[in-house]
């Protein structure tokens, strides 16, 4: 089997300063890869670099794409790697609205990402949309509504099923529950290991909650300072860590 | 039966496990040396000791969940010690179950899948493997109006009823049972004494911490001192 991602020695710097430096790691599919760590830890630094949306200094990040197998996506076409990023891949932001267009309807949003990929006939791209807004909770009624119109949870949830209605094999995702209240994080949270479960996908989510991990990812990358400090089973990790800044960030939880 | 005790499923041998806390001065606290078990298929060894000893920590050195120092930890064709996390992922997945003391579970999905999920994730037809959570639900009785329901809100028992169902939902060729009697009255507690007696006839190589003696009168083939494992103070 080859990994649906090969990441090697990605290092990003800004001027004198690290973002991220010499990360590595492999993803094989139907994987979900936590990585953690406190704001500037270099976290979403290293998923911009996977994503294509920051260009590395070096390193290389190598996608099993469908068609001609492991591929550099730092050395691809613009074309191309756009092209992936509508069809195998797919970006969760924190910020719904950066991932939402704002001025069309929820239906649109889902059945825009179609489109892009070719889909031409109304009555299935408005079928399949209404299918997605279903299994990510939102009803029917609510289709036609702008995403202004929606709750925090509920634009969360629209993004999601833009981003998963074209099948993608690899999703990235960037604090997906952050800002929102902790009910609506956990409806979130289910949603996601239900949808992740089910299609088989891959993932990479940076987040800094550590319960956000524990229930979604099976494994885990822990970052501080631009490196990575530690990495492996998520509940390896989690209950025996081996490195200092992650026995502290494992003692600094709260119970409840 | 004694060809198969001849194999070895889980075996353990000289392994260690200190804990050393970074942020408390680097103290370094050794809580096992030496460790060697062997279990058979077909075999259920209990771990006994008072609290404190390593029981649990021998155990979640078998699963994975804490890494060993040093040593050798086999299971299956599997050297956890030094296996890749998706190759513990796949062990956990195929072959080695468990059954710990508290039930971890998202807070929306029904009992009915939380105990059908092991078999689903093996690629089983969801109905065979909702037929098969239904059977176990029914025999630990846990009442079918809380099937629909998500186990966070049951009882302690129920909880752990839940728990034991999802651990024998497959049949894991190895297991590991922590307690699996503790907050169940006589006649839950017999019938999951009876799931152990049915999975060690199917050949499932199994390694327990009991605390009810009779119980592991019932069902174990060997007890094993952890305090042999405890490190002599220095």
């Amino acid at each position: 089997m080859t990994p649906l991602l090969d990441v090697r020695a990605i290092t990003k710097t800004y001027g004198a300063r690290i973002g991220c430096k010499d990360v590595g790691f492999t993803l094989w599919p139907g994987e979900v890869m936590g990585i953690v760590g406190e704001s500037g830890s270099g976290k979403s630094t290293l998923l911009g670099c996977l994503a294509g949306h920051l260009a590395p200094d070096t390193g290389e990040v190598l996608f099993d794409t469908r068609i001609d197998g492991p591929r550099d996506t730092l050395t691809m076409s613009e074309a191309e790697r756009r092209m992936l990023a509508r069809t195998d891949w797919a970006f969760v932001h924190q910020n719904a609205r950066d991932g939402l267009r704002m001025g069309v309807s929820a239906g649109g949003n889902v059945g825009e990402r179609l489109m892009a990929v070719g889909a031409r006939n109304y009555g299935n791209i408005r079928a399949r949309a209404e299918d997605w807004l279903d299994r990510v909770e939102i009803t029917a009624d609510r289709m036609d509504d702008r995403p202004g119109a929606f709750s925090g949870g509920m634009q969360q949830r629209l993004q999601i099923a833009r981003n998963l209605v074209t099948g993608p094999r690899l999703v990235f995702m960037d604090e997906p529950t952050g800002g929102l209240d902790v009910s609506v994080q956990a409806r979130l949270l289910d949603l996601l290991r239900g949808l992740v479960r089910q299609m088989g996908l891959s993932a990479v989510i940076v987040t800094h909650d550590l319960a956000v991990v524990r229930l979604l990812a099976d494994r885990l990358m822990v970052m501080k300072d631009g490196h990575v400090v530690e990495q492996g089973l998520t509940d390896q990790v989690l209950d025996d860590p081996q490195h200092g800044y992650t026995q502290l960030l494992v003692s600094s939880v709260l119970q409840v | 039966m004694t060809q198969m005790k001849d194999r070895t499923m889980i075996e353990l041998e000289n392994v260690s496990k200190s804990f050393t806390l970074h942020n408390q001065g680097g103290a370094s606290i050794p809580v096992m040396s030496g460790a060697t078990l062997r279990v058979a298929p077909g075999e259920c060894v209990a771990l006994f000791g008072p609290s404190g000893t390593g029981k649990s920590t021998l155990m979640r050195m078998i699963y994975g969940n804490y890494l060993a120092d040093d040593g050798r930890i086999t299971v299956g064709t599997t050297d956890v010690a030094r296996a890749a996390p998706r190759e513990i992922l796949a062990l956990r997945r195929d072959v080695l179950g468990y059954v710990s003391q508290f039930l971890r579970v998202v807070p929306r999905v029904s009992t009915l899948d939380v105990v059908a999920e092991p078999l689903i994730t093996l690629g089983t037809d969801a109905q065979a493997a909702r037929d098969r959570a239904r059977g176990l639900l029914t025999r630990l009785n846990i009442p079918e109006h809380l099937w629909p329901l998500s186990p966070t809100t049951f009882s302690g028992g129920e909880q752990q009823r839940v728990n034991i169902a999802r651990g024998f939902a497959h049949d894991y060729p190895a297991l590991l049972l922590d307690e699996p009697t503790a907050s169940l009255d006589a006649t839950n507690g017999a019938v999951v004494l009876s799931l152990i007696e049915e999975a060690k006839a199917r050949g499932a190589a199994i390694v327990g911490i009991f605390h009810d003696a009779e119980a592991r009168a019932q069902v174990c083939d060997r007890e094993v001192d952890v305090g042999r494992f405890t490190p002599v103070a220095a």
